[in-house]
């Protein structure tokens, strides 16, 4: 069991998602970053889709009840367990009572808490991924406040002191640019982007759009010059998923993402490929983002990397672990 | 020759269809033949029925996209209308009151008193096109032209879910408290989502709805 000490508004219970239901009007909701959950699962041996704590806000603060082996990916950050430096991405083992602290990160936004053997929150409709719109999900179907305590199957690993390369360190960026804090995502041109005059076409590709404060797990609002249509078009509801980009009246764009209305009714200019989703949940309130044009078949092709750096870590992780499995044999062999 | 559908890429992993022209129930009832068929390809993890649009979501990326596409368009072209037989709901709504505050635009929209506005929503069988934007949501088609109201500037902040509402030329039941831009003219104590049952929607596509008064208060 862990027991939530501090956090400030949105820090809730997320898997990678809750697929099946959109057809009923339920978005998949899931951790915002789904590349860090998974690194995070597969350094601790987890299931892929094991429950973490996604932090939007910091600081957060936890105290272990029973020994539990856990890491914290998706940024980086000051992380402390009762008051020693840790490192993110890194495997470590809390004693019962110890208290791990995660502070306001240096880099990325969203921070994910894995714990070995996940968190036991009850499955609803398939997962335990908070529906904050629809209350349920999670933890009672809200955000996480001090005071709550949340069941674990508290396994602590018997090898630890191994970690994972983040995935910026591994994965390219999309493009070496002149100012270092430009966050370079690909995007294929969608359903509507012929409506579109062609000025607003160049523009989408061409403007740092700013991420505004109005900015949040539903979807990250866009400020920049407003993209116009060439003439106004009045759309019927259809179908949304994380990464499409829509153009409301006033002409600035919204990326719909993990907790996304089920349809919408926006005309649609472009939709950010699958392989760059996590580098947008890693962007903060205030950053610039560009958009380059892509493909279908580069679309596609941008998920190798990512899954290669996925495979890559599985290997060293079950290598890692069955070497240390056999020096420690051979050291009680020795004593023996 | 009709007009052709219109199929794009949203992503990778998505696919939308749109069927031509205006909307009409009998391309709806096309749009869920499709979903069915749809629904038995193997490389199809999910569907979103829109209004008169599919889309459909993929497992991984479709090596031919263009294939899919074509089978789309033969499906379109060739499998008759699908008559849903779906359940009818007799709904009673408590018209007015605070619950029901924009009841007195739509009667200045239409230019209709309060008792004509009443009487005429509750005189209409409703289908479900399509449910989505909220957990359970139904877009209700069959709404009368004359009390069809657009959707409001400001949206209210706390709309009680259960509210009887009108969106331009569709009608429905809020599923969630929260901000909502359709215009209230009534609630009911009906709950349309339950995450616990299965299935957790009430309605489902193609089921039909009829309203009456339970209270009017004006």
């Amino acid at each position: 069991m862990i027991t939530i000490l501090e956090t400030s508004a949105l820090n809730t219970v997320q898997d990678l998602g809750r697929p099946g239901y959109r057809n009923l009007g339920v978005g998949t909701s899931g951790v915002m970053d789904a590349l860090a959950l998974q690194v995070g699962n597969i350094l601790l041996g987890n299931q892929m889709d094991d429950a973490c704590i996604e932090l939007q806000t910091y600081p957060f603060v936890l105290r272990f009840e029973t020994a539990t082996t856990f890491t914290v990916t998706g940024i980086d950050a000051a992380i402390e367990l009762d008051g020693r430096t840790i490192l993110p991405w890194m495997i470590e083992t809390a004693a019962a009572g110890q208290v791990l602290r995660v502070g306001p990160p240096k880099a990325g936004a969203r921070g994910y808490i894995c714990l070995a053997g996940g968190i036991e929150v009850p499955v609803v409709l398939g997962s335990c991924s908070t529906q904050l719109r629809g209350s349920f999900g999670g933890l009672d179907g809200r955000p996480l406040e001090a005071g709550d305590t949340l069941e674990t199957i508290a396994t602590a690993l018997d090898v630890v002191g191994y970690g994972a390369l983040p995935p910026a360190a591994v994965l390219d960026a999309v493009a070496t640019a002149e100012d270092s804090k430009v966050i370079h995502l690909r995007a294929m041109p969608a359903t509507d982007y012929a409506l579109f005059t062609p000025e607003a076409q160049q523009r989408l590709w061409d403007t740092p759009w700013r991420i505004t404060p109005q900015s949040n797990r539903v979807g990250y609002r866009l400020s920049g010059a407003p993209l116009e249509l060439r003439h106004r078009v009045e759309l019927r509801s259809y179908g949304v998923i994380a990464g499409i980009v829509q153009v409301p009246p006033a002409g600035e764009p919204i990326v719909q993402l993990a907790d996304a209305n089920t349809v919408g009714g926006y005309p649609r200019i472009a939709t950010v490929i699958e392989a760059d989703l996590w580098r947008l949940a890693q962007a903060r309130i205030g950053t610039r983002i560009r958009l380059h044009e892509c493909s279908f078949a580069e679309g596609v092709a941008a998920m190798q990397p990512v899954n290669a750096y996925l495979d890559k870590l599985r290997m060293m992780v079950a290598h890692y672990r069955s070497s240390a499995h056999s020096r420690a044999g051979m050291k009680s062999g020795a004593k023996a | 020759m009709a007009a052709a559908p219109a199929i794009s890429m949203i992503g990778t992993r998505a696919m939308l269809f749109e069927a031509p022209g205006d909307f009409t129930m009998a391309h709806q009832r096309r749009v869920w033949a499709l979903m069915d068929a749809a629904q038995a390809r193997s490389d199809v993890c999910e569907l979103i029925p829109g209004v008169t649009n599919l889309m459909l979501i993929f497992s991984a990326p479709p090596e031919c996209p263009q294939a899919v596409a074509e089978w789309l368009c033969h499906a379109w072209n060739t499998l008759p209308e699908r008559h849903i037989e779906g359940h009818l709901f007799e709904i009673g709504v408590h018209y007015g009151g605070t619950l029901g505050e924009d009841l007195a635009a739509v009667c200045a929209h239409s230019g209709l008193p309060a008792q004509d506005v009443i009487s005429i929503h509750h005189g209409s069988e409703y289908t479900v096109c399509a449910i989505g934007s909220a957990p359970g949501f139904g877009y209700l088609h069959g709404l009368d032209p004359r009390i069809a109201t657009p959707r409001k500037t400001v949206p209210s902040l706390n709309m009680q879910a259960g509210t009887v509402i009108i969106g331009g030329m569709q009608a429905g039941i809020s599923a969630l408290t929260g901000p909502n831009g359709w215009n209230s003219i009534g609630f009911t104590d009906l709950r349309v989502f339950d995450p616990t049952k299965q299935p957790p929607a009430l309605f489902a596509v193609g089921d039909r709805i009829r309203f009456y008064p339970e209270s009017i208060e004006l």
